[in-house]
């Protein structure tokens, strides 16, 4: 057991470091909840993986460095210390690229992965119904079977971003005749702008317009968009949606900046006599530093051919607390100006805590509920007895 | 010892509640957000008719007041409906002009009383540079030391993580009174603040509360109402715990207001501490019962979910009121 990087690693770091000080953004790029953001950030998608940093662990041929996935965490931890610009291709990069790597075909991957990496095409993920949330076998869209692919019919909720991306993957039921709920789905991918696809954004507690509903009336897909076999599709969507709450969508490196950008903004504001602001501080240190290490554990057990399961559960919980802790420990710091959104004149330089802490408190919603992932835990890691649901 | 509202007490309670339900007050905090304060202020009148703000005025004044215990029962009741506007600043600055001195006071407690005016007042030392809604307000008093201002400009107005809650910093504007009357006339006027901002806090919990059991009875997932799973009803069962213990502590503190106890000022941070912890919590437990739904402005639960955090804040951190809570 040790915590020694390579020399190889060691490089990797520099090299990640030195290209992101070249080319992270000045000033902050606007927020990619807004059409203005979502376009700038597209472009810093574009930037990335000019130079191959957008997708490091995929390999070459889809835009990668086929990188380990510590090297993975390792450009992550660069990332976020540079102040680099949030991922606007997260749901692509994070949901359904594991999902072609696993059960998508050799032309779907050289199809889909490249324009992803590079931003070319931003997807957005078409899961939950508004009856169907943390409840997700329930959904009723439908796929029906037509010549040569699939008419899509039905409602979609919660997409984010999707009032500005291209196309969208989402699960739909393909045989209503199956005995249980979790059968006869099946998974698909669709362009957001396709006949008889109708995208109405929702605001966002934040302000910013950035979900959106999808109303698809014979929305015509064909046979090779879809992944997985037909009927399938709970199956090809569970074996990944580990990665949204386990180890992709937050990396330690994000949680591991703000700790940083936390202990600095106490330094400068904080009264030293508030030993309990100092203590919750610190716990948002140790926090950070136990999810980094964690998280190294998680990667060094796939890397000696083990896999993330159940477990992803823990990371969820932990992460999306954790990131709650460190808001409201900076939003404490800032008393007044705490309240102030990011865009007044007033707001503390380094910055975006009134924002970040509204966001943070939906973590705790998305990637599948803190409640949800407690049963998982107490089901499936302690051995409990299942509830009635 | 009776330590429970009376009839009076609670009827008034109900009329409010009845007035502001009926009067779509979800849609003037909207418009108020929105920079339109025309149904705020139609609400404003309304409010001052059924003798809100003359509960701050002494009767020498054409008020009713000063009735603290009035005042908490009243401001709970426009925390609960999310009324939007400087209610509690201009509840403050009566506080204050009536302690200041008696030409000042009799030149606009009565426009107060009888809801003509709104005044925002700002003590930063007591917190926060910002005066709330001075844009909208009809005069902006700033306390500095042992000085006061009426402030000519508002100032640029700030965004708050509460689109309803329009903050400025005033600027410049005549002195209007100076010495040793003003830091304690302003001393007074904060712990007015903070005992109705405890107040609004305690409202808005139970607002969210309400909100969130009707909604976990009707939202059904895996064919049953989400109300029935038991880390639902533990969440809600916690909110309901900690918002019945910030009540007596609010009226606990209300009395010693109204009798000038010595120890007000710490019952008064005991009361705002807890208070506005609980509606941030419940809050939080809004927004997760909801699901997504309830990460949405679309909502009118957005409007009370945006105000908790400040309002926990606003006249005495959390951390400043514990510290008084042990000086005393
Ligand atoms: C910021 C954000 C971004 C999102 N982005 C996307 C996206 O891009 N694409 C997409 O498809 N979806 C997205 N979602 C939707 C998200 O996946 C759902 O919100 C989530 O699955 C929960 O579903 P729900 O909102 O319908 O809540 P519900 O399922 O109605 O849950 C409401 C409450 O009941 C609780 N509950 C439900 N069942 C149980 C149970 N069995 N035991 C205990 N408690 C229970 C929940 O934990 C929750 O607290 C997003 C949501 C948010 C907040």
């Amino acid at each position: 057991m040790d915590l020694d990087f390579s020399a190889a690693e060691d490089a990797f770091r520099a090299e990640a470091r030195a290209w992101l000080t070249a080319h992270v953004p000045d000033t902050p790029l606007p927020s990619l909840e807004t059409e203005e953001g979502f376009a700038a950030h597209r472009e810093w998608e574009g930037t990335l993986s000019a130079d191959r940093w957008s997708v490091v662990s995929w390999p070459e041929e889809y835009g990668g460095r086929g990188a380990s996935l510590l090297k993975w965490l390792i450009f992550e931890e660069e990332y976020f210390a540079a102040g680099a610009p949030g991922r606007v291709s997260q749901n692509g990069i994070n949901l359904l690229a594991p999902t072609l790597f696993e059960h998508g075909t050799d032309e779907q991957r050289a199809r889909v992965l490249p324009s992803m990496a590079s931003g070319e095409v931003i997807w957005a993920q078409a899961w939950s119904e508004p009856e169907s949330g943390s409840d997700l076998a329930s959904l009723r869209s439908t796929a029906e079977r037509t010549d040569g692919g699939w008419l899509l019919r039905g409602q979609k909720t919660w997409s984010s971003r999707a009032a500005f991306a291209d196309r969208a993957f989402g699960l739909f039921r393909s045989d209503p005749g199956a005995a249980k709920p979790h059968q006869g789905l099946t998974y698909l991918m669709f362009p957001l702008d396709a006949d008889g696809v109708t995208v109405r954004p929702i605001g966002r507690l934040d302000g910013k317009p950035a979900f959106a509903e999808l109303f698809l009336d014979d929305v015509f897909v064909p046979d090779e968009d879809v992944i997985g076999a037909p009927g399938q599709g709970w199956r090809v969507a569970m074996s990944t949606a580990g990665n949204e709450r386990g180890l992709t969508l937050r990396s330690p490196g994000r949680f591991t900046a703000a700790a940083e950008r936390l202990t600095r903004l106490w330094r400068e504001t904080a009264d030293p006599s508030d030993t309990a602001l100092r203590d919750r501080v610190a716990d948002a240190v140790i926090g950070a530093r136990a999810y980094r290490l964690f998280s190294y554990g998680g990667v060094s057990r796939v890397a000696a051919g083990g896999s993330i399961g159940a477990e992803s559960s823990l990371n969820k919980v932990f992460w999306s607390e954790l990131d709650i802790a460190l808001h409201e420990t900076a939003l404490d710091l800032l008393g007044p100006y705490g309240e102030l959104s990011d865009g007044a004149a007033d707001a503390p330089a380094h910055g975006g805590w009134a924002e970040g802490h509204t966001f943070s408190l939906a973590g705790p919603v998305y990637a599948g509920t803190n409640e949800i992932q407690r049963d998982i835990i107490a089901e499936r890691l302690l051995g409990l007895p299942k509830g009635r649901r | 010892m009776r330590f429970l509202l009376d009839d009076e007490q609670r009827e008034f309670a109900r009329s409010l509640d009845g007035m502001l339900t009926a009067a779509d007050t979800p849609g003037a905090a909207r418009a108020w957000a929105a920079g339109d304060t025309t149904p705020g202020r139609a609400l404003w009148g309304r409010l001052a008719d059924a003798g809100v703000f003359a509960l701050a005025v002494p009767e020498r004044h054409d008020g009713l007041g000063p009735l603290p215990v009035e005042l908490a029962v009243a401001f709970t009741e426009l925390g609960r409906h999310a009324v939007p506007g400087p209610l509690v600043e201009t509840v403050a600055a009566a506080a204050f002009l009536d302690r200041l001195d008696d030409a000042a006071a009799s030149a606009r407690l009565p426009q107060i009383a009888s809801g003509k005016v709104l005044v925002s007042l700002c003590v930063p030392e007591a917190g926060s540079p910002y005066a709330l809604d001075a844009d909208t307000a009809d005069a902006v008093l700033v306390v500095e030391g042992d000085t006061v201002r009426l402030a000519d400009t508002a100032g640029p107005v700030q965004p708050s993580a509460d689109p309803a809650r329009r903050l400025a910093r005033p600027l410049g504007g005549a002195v209007l009174a100076q010495g040793p009357a003003v830091t304690a006339a302003a001393a007074h006027a904060c712990e007015v603040a903070a005992l109705v901002t405890a107040a609004q806090s305690l409202g808005l919990g139970r607002a969210l509360l309400e909100r969130t059991v009707e909604y976990v009875k009707q939202r059904t997932q895996f064919g049953v109402a989400i109300g029935s799973f038991q880390a639902v009803k533990h969440r809600l069962a916690d909110t309901l715990i900690a918002l019945e213990f910030a009540q007596p502590l609010l009226h606990s503190a209300a009395l010693a207001l109204a009798e000038g106890a010595d120890h007000a000022a710490a019952e008064v941070a005991a009361a705002k501490v807890t208070a506005g912890e609980a509606a941030y919590a419940a809050a939080r437990t809004a927004l997760q019962l909801h699901g997504a739904v309830g990460y949405t402005e679309e909502l009118d639960l957005a409007l009370w979910i945006r105000k908790a955090r400040p309002l926990r804040d606003a006249w005495g951190t959390p951390a400043a009121c514990r510290a008084r809570v042990l000086a005393s």
